[in-house]
């Protein structure tokens, strides 16, 4: 098993997949204690499917590097559902999942309807469940997820006590002349860069669950917000290498062996939370 | 001069007026209770003067020294704090936000400011404990300990004693009074008027007559 590992390491892809995945479970959890506190986990889901709309329109549109649509899009999005939130007409959940549909629905259309590839199904497979994705990164394309995910983790650690008194209790923290709007819009558009990062590791239908399984498993056992937050970035990195490692042994596809393991991980913890508060 | 003047002040949201023509002020040391009826915009009114809402009418000034952030507050439990996992000290210490500015962390004058405030209030035992996991009192303990690290000054109060029980309520009221005795200005919003008679100086009823003086006028001319 070993031999077949080292013999796989060779290979430059999967060295890229291994950095690319370590990196992208890193961010992609540090924020999902505070979406899943504000009730906001399903917003992954769909800016994700606002990601598939974009990456569509990159496709129909010929676009060589479809980063450069699908990120201001997916941002632009994210600020909208954070936004209105608060007091909107139409409430955080509903509003998710208006945007996430239409998305979805307005980019298979556009596909459809422009598309020259004579294997349609199998690219909005691709594109929904990442499949091969992270097996077929460029070196440009490695780079790119490094230097966002520095940002992302930079902009962590500086904005992290602020984070945590908007998450905590928004109504205090702006009477006390936090600018509250401020750092939930910085929240959105992290969130929206781990979203179109993570797209590649697991495709636009699981991201939610790389977001949110590791800070809900993490909840189970610890109780201060920088221990959960520790807890779940480290469950996160951990779930994402086995995962690779399994999928890349088994040959199963990379998003659902991952998403699997965090299950896992998850109904695990939930089982020693019990134990341990008898 | 006042450490809070409300002139002419109209409140309300969405263009809908729930209170109008406030006149009031507020003097260092003075203890404010408002009272009212439900829905009369006791909590309304509590968010126009911490600027969480903008005045629909009127001008809310702050002088003698208080700046408009200075302004501690304590509120009432959400949704979100009942199952957030933070330690008792993550929560004191984002009292010290305001003083904390652009700087990404805290500095050892205000841990040293969330130590003593928390032995203040009587909970530097249960520091490291889970919010969610203490009792309804420890945590307005707690909650009470965060808004002394915002300010020295001025404490508004929305319900502090709502879904206590009677003893760990008493003890919440006199601790409110022991910081009143230091000098804080306290203004809080309350139910029970026959406390708010007991503890303020100064009552303010909103609903539908207007009332704002001393709690003696007060007893004369609605009891």
């Amino acid at each position: 098993m070993i031999n077949t590992l080292i013999h796989y390491f060779s290979f430059p892809f999967v060295r890229y997949a291994f950095i690319v995945g370590v990196l992208i479970s890193l961010c992609s959890s540090l924020l999902g204690v505070t979406l899943v506190l504000k009730r906001f986990s399903f917003i992954g889901d769909g800016l994700s499917h606002v990601a598939f709309g974009g990456i569509c329109i990159a496709a129909v549109l010929n676009l060589s590097n479809n980063m450069f649509l699908v990120l201001p899009l997916t941002v632009l999005s994210a600020i909208l559902l954070l936004r209105t939130g608060q007091n909107a007409k139409i409430k955080g959940d509903a509003s998710i999942a208006l945007i996430s549909v239409s998305s979805l629905a307005i980019g298979y259309l556009l596909m459809n309807i422009f598309s020259k590839s004579s294997n349609l199904t199998g690219d909005v497979c691709t594109t929904l469940f990442g499949s091969t994705s992270i097996l077929t990164l460029k070196k440009s394309e490695v780079w790119l997820c490094v230097i966002l995910s520095v940002c992302v983790i930079v902009a962590f650690i500086l904005f992290y006590n602020k984070i945590f008194a908007v998450t905590f209790d928004q109504n205090f923290a702006q009477a006390i002349g936090t600018h509250a709007s401020i750092y939930n819009l910085v929240i959105a558009i992290i969130i929206a860069i781990i979203i179109v990062l993570a797209m590649n590791l697991v495709g636009s239908l699981l991201i939610s669950a790389l977001v949110i399984f590791p800070a809900l498993s993490a909840m189970r056992l610890f109780k201060s917000f920088k221990t959960v937050t520790i807890c779940s970035s480290v469950i996160s990195v951990v779930c994402s290498v086995s995962g690779l490692l399994i999928s890349i042994l088994a040959g199963t596809p990379v998003g659902s062996t991952i998403v699997a393991v965090n299950l896992f991980i998850f109904i695990l913890f939930c089982i020693i939370g019990k134990f341990k508060t008898r | 001069m006042s450490q809070l003047i409300c002139e002419n002040l109209t409140i309300g949201y969405d263009s809908k007026v729930i209170v109008k023509d406030l006149n009031f002020c507020v003097n260092q040391g003075d203890y404010l209770c408002i009272v009212g009826e439900n829905g009369s915009g006791k909590t309304t009114l509590m968010r126009t003067i911490l600027r969480l809402l903008k005045p629909m009418e009127g001008t809310i000034l702050t002088g003698d020294g208080l700046l408009p952030d200075e302004i501690g507050y304590l509120p009432q439990q959400t949704e979100v704090q009942k199952d957030f996992p933070a330690s008792v000290y993550e929560i004191v210490l984002s009292g010290c936000q305001s003083r904390c500015g652009k700087r990404p962390f805290y500095n050892r004058e205000e841990k040293l400011l969330a130590e003593q405030n928390m032995k203040k209030m009587g909970i530097s035992e249960i520091k490291k404990q889970c919010y969610r996991e203490l009792s309804g009192g420890q945590q307005q303990r707690v909650l009470l300990a965060r808004a002394l690290c915002a300010t020295q000054k001025m404490l508004l109060l929305d319900e502090p004693v709502s879904g206590l029980d009677p003893s760990v309520t008493q003890e919440m009221y006199s601790l409110i009074k022991d910081l009143n005795d230091e000098g804080i200005t306290i203004i809080m919003i309350s139910h029970d008027i026959s406390s708010a008679l007991e503890y303020a100086t100064h009552i303010l009823h909103i609903g539908k007559s207007i009332f704002f003086g001393k709690k003696e006028q007060y007893k004369k001319e609605f009891l």
